[in-house]
């Protein structure tokens, strides 16, 4: 199998069109800006199509209309530019369109800097655009996972007919790491019976998500409800390190998730029982990789490049029978694993005797 | 096993050409790797840097705190990443445009006039490959045979380029002798 | 017995729910016509916006995509690139095309997107129970300018066609009237002609047609059409705005 080196925001884009995206809407940001770039330069190639938007609220709205048709779409952007698509956004979520957005985030809040940052965590995951909504949200700690995530990205947004988000950040997006393009497996085929096309030899359709009673409005959001519910059950996804014997976890998602990867093979070699569950879907929140270990676990630190807002999942995962503290750096710094875990070792003075396997 | 190398100068010095030299030749090898740009504003103003990391393990912190070598291109790259390099580690300084002063004693400095060294091989933008050239002896995972495969990719769209800058490498090996 | 008239093919059995003299279903209508006229009906889809001329979704009788406030050209957008060969056109009010939507509007034409617009102006909001838009006339009262629309506060009404009709990828832009059956005709012509620059591929069209608001004007159906010709008709020109050679030629 092929492999590349190229920038996290390019390696996006080579698995977009590897998983037959034929559409781009977007409007350049930094740092998500070679996502378009890329794109631009070999999309069309490939016969599909790339267009920058007027703005950001016009690139989702086009996501919008071609979602409609039944070919897969795509839009990448960065925090600010996110924010402006959050309208859009919860139209799709409502008509229910399988579409794929990247947030290359950026720190903020306001025009902020370009740093990596996870301070859209709570937007990403908690429906961020108005109404009772969710995105599926996935989160890549590296350029195999961009690649890997993205294509999944755009086999579950069909699956569950729902917007899908790959939430990484500008330093995932402009590092280069080697990617395998592994094949993908003929994409399954989803119903289509909703798509708007044409109506010749059927029924018109209608795609729209105005509700013009109340008893209509909730009769929707019981099925969008329901939708959610069995993606919470069935989609859950985690990576769990070193776990087995852990007495302390960290938790911690995207570049932060790799380097507490680190920190837990350090502490080890300190005789420090640490370990890692590192989510990789920010929504449903992996409860089902958290919950199993709380009887065993004497604390936990989320690590987090936000003022702490994955921390309120965790403590709602572990039902708040561990003490759980954060570790944040903010404004686009990032953590050395050295640094996470003095942290612990402040915060817990673990017992650093025990005999570990590393 | 593990190589975190630091680069930085001015921009136009050909950093970010000479981590993605040094990223490629991971490639050769089927290395783990990361090249890490510094990106952003930084981008617009005078100086630039990056770093790669080479491993025979897979990667977890990308996160480049102390090296294990840094090339210095300029006398402002010095002043900030002379505390970055790890004890025992190499550090490469382009003397002809870097003065080190006071030096660190705990840390190998190769001082290497690698801009006069470009001038004399007669291009002046190839200072970076010679300070390359000056480091690749210190270096675990990446060799000479590795960096000629590496060259030969990068150039591929423009051969002309190769042979000079493989010349330039050969006498930067040749100083750090 | 010898059928005379019938319901066009493009427009539903449902009943128009607009208000009593409102010009929207004369407007659905003339449009049903083009389409079935064109034999597009099973090939075309629909915009429709958010105000009275969303209603628009459920009466014809083609595909439909409901657009949030001022998208629906950027919707259109969305699904000509990808469905090159159908025929996409919004149906929008001119608070949703002229105000919250002014850049989908200004952008669709800039790129000669291959869409067709149909801009309803009845110079107020309709929907939401009669405020200012941008086609507001100067001194007209509204609930959001209850003293008459004042031009150093709130500006003066936007001829919104003529910018359009400004930029190099908008062929074909007209201005047109429902108030009488010669301005009906003329409606019908216009629209057509939009539909066919499509169906050619020459880039970007739209029709403004000025419409009434009995309701929140406070008027008779009847005074309402006066209303419109002595106050509308000297604002807002009639008439083909652009047209390039191409188009002409259709």
């Amino acid at each position: 199998m092929e492999k590349v080196l190229l920038k996290g925001n390019e390696i996006i884009g080579e698995a977009a069109i590897r998983s037959g995206c034929k559409l781009f809407f977007g409007y350049p940001i930094t740092p998500s800006t070679e996502v378009i770039e890329y794109l631009s330069a070999n999309l069309p190639s490939q016969g599909g199509t790339v267009l920058q938007a007027e703005d950001e609220i016009g690139a989702i709205n086009m996501c919008y209309g071609a979602a409609c048709t039944g070919n897969r779409v795509l839009t990448a952007s960065s925090s600010p530019g996110i924010s402006l698509k959050q309208e859009g956004i919860s139209y799709a979520a409502a008509v229910e369109l399988p579409m794929v957005l990247v947030n290359v985030n950026r720190c903020g809040p306001g025009l902020g800097g370009l740093g990596p940052a996870q301070s859209d965590y709570f937007q990403s995951t908690k429906g961020g655009g108005h109404g009772d909504y969710r995105l599926i949200v996935l989160a890549p700690s590296k350029a195999q996972e961009l690649y890997d995530y993205t294509m999944e990205a755009f086999d579950l947004a069909d699956r569950y007919r729902n917007p899908v988000m790959v939430h990484t950040d500008g330093f995932l997006g402009q590092t280069m790491e080697p990617v395998v393009l592994k094949d993908r497996p003929e994409a399954p085929e989803v119903d289509q019976s909703w798509v708007v096309n044409g109506c010749k030899g059927r029924e018109k359709r209608i795609l729209a998500s105005y509700s013009l009673t109340n008893e209509v409005g909730e009769e929707n959001n019981l099925h969008w409800e329901k939708k959610y519910k069995e993606i919470e059950e069935k989609e859950q996804r985690w990576e769990s390190f070193h776990t087995e014997d852990a007495e302390y976890l960290l938790v911690s998602f995207g570049t932060t998730g790799r380097i507490c990867k680190s920190t837990v093979l350090n502490a080890r070699k300190k005789g420090i029982k640490l370990g890692l569950i590192r989510p990789i879907t920010l929504w449903p929140f992996p409860v089902k990789g958290i919950r199993p270990l709380v009887d065993q676990l004497k604390g936990i630190v989320t690590v987090e490049l936000n003022t702490g807002q994955m921390i309120e999942d965790v403590k709602l995962a572990a039902e708040c029978k561990v003490p759980i503290h954060l570790y944040r750096r903010q404004g686009g710094m990032l953590p050395t694993e050295d640094e996470i875990l003095a942290y612990l070792e402040d915060i817990f003075q673990p017992d650093g005797s025990g005999e570990v396997h590393e | 096993m593990m190589d975190k190398v630091i680069m930085a100068g001015f921009g136009g010095q050909g950093i970010m050409f000479l981590g993605k030299v040094l990223a490629y030749a991971g490639m050769t090898t089927d290395l783990e790797l990361c090249w890490i740009p510094s990106y952003g504003p930084e981008m617009r103003g005078g100086t630039a840097n990056c770093s790669v990391i080479l491993s025979d393990e897979e990667i977890h912190s990308p996160v480049v705190d102390h090296a294990d070598a840094a090339i210095v291109m300029n006398q402002p790259a010095y002043e900030r990443f002379k505390s970055k390099v790890k004890p025992g580690g190499v550090l490469v300084v382009n003397s002809s445009l870097a003065n080190v002063g006071d030096q660190r004693t705990d840390i190998i400095i190769i001082e290497i006039p690698a801009s006069a060294i470009a001038n004399k091989l007669g291009n002046a933008n190839i200072a970076n490959m010679v300070c390359l050239g000056a480091l690749l002896p210190s270096m675990k995972l990446v060799n000479w045979e590795t960096v000629e495969k590496s060259m030969e990719k990068l150039t591929i769209k423009r051969p002309q380029f190769l042979q000079g800058n493989l010349d330039a490498i050969k006498e930067g090996m040749e100083f750090a002798k | 017995m010898k059928k005379v008239f019938e319901r066009t093919k493009g427009l539903s059995d449902a009943h128009f729910t607009f208000c009593p003299g409102c010009t929207h279903g004369t407007i659905m209508r003339l449009i049903a016509e083009v389409m079935e006229e064109l034999n597009i009906i099973e090939d075309t889809i629909g915009v429709s916006p958010v105000g009275c001329a969303g209603f628009c979704q459920d009466f014809f009788t083609c595909d439909f995509v409901g657009a949030a406030h001022g998208r629906a050209q950027a919707v259109a957008t969305g699904i000509k690139r990808s469905l090159p060969d159908k025929m996409v056109f919004t149906y929008q009010g001119d608070g949703d095309i002229a105000a919250i939507g002014t850049q989908h509007a200004i952008h669709s034409a800039a790129r000669g997107e291959r869409i067709t617009s149909i801009m309803v102006n009845n110079a107020i909001y309709g929907m939401t129970g009669g405020q200012m838009a941008p086609t507001t006339l100067e001194g007209m009262k509204t609930t959001t300018s209850p003293f008459g629309r004042d031009p150093v506060s709130a500006g003066m009404p936007m001829d919104f066609p003529k910018i359009i009709a400004n930029i190099p990828g908008a062929v074909y832009v007209a201005s047109v009237s429902v108030d009488s059956p010669k301005n009906i005709n003329k409606a019908k012509k216009a629209i057509k002609k939009a539909f066919q620059v499509q169906q050619a591929g020459l880039g970007f069209a739209l029709v403004s047609i000025l419409s009434t608001c009995p309701t929140n004007w406070g008027m008779s159906p009847v005074d309402s059409l006066d209303w419109l010709r002595e106050n509308m008709l000297p604002i807002y020109e009639l008439g083909v705005l652009k047209e390039i050679e191409e188009v002409k030629n259709l």
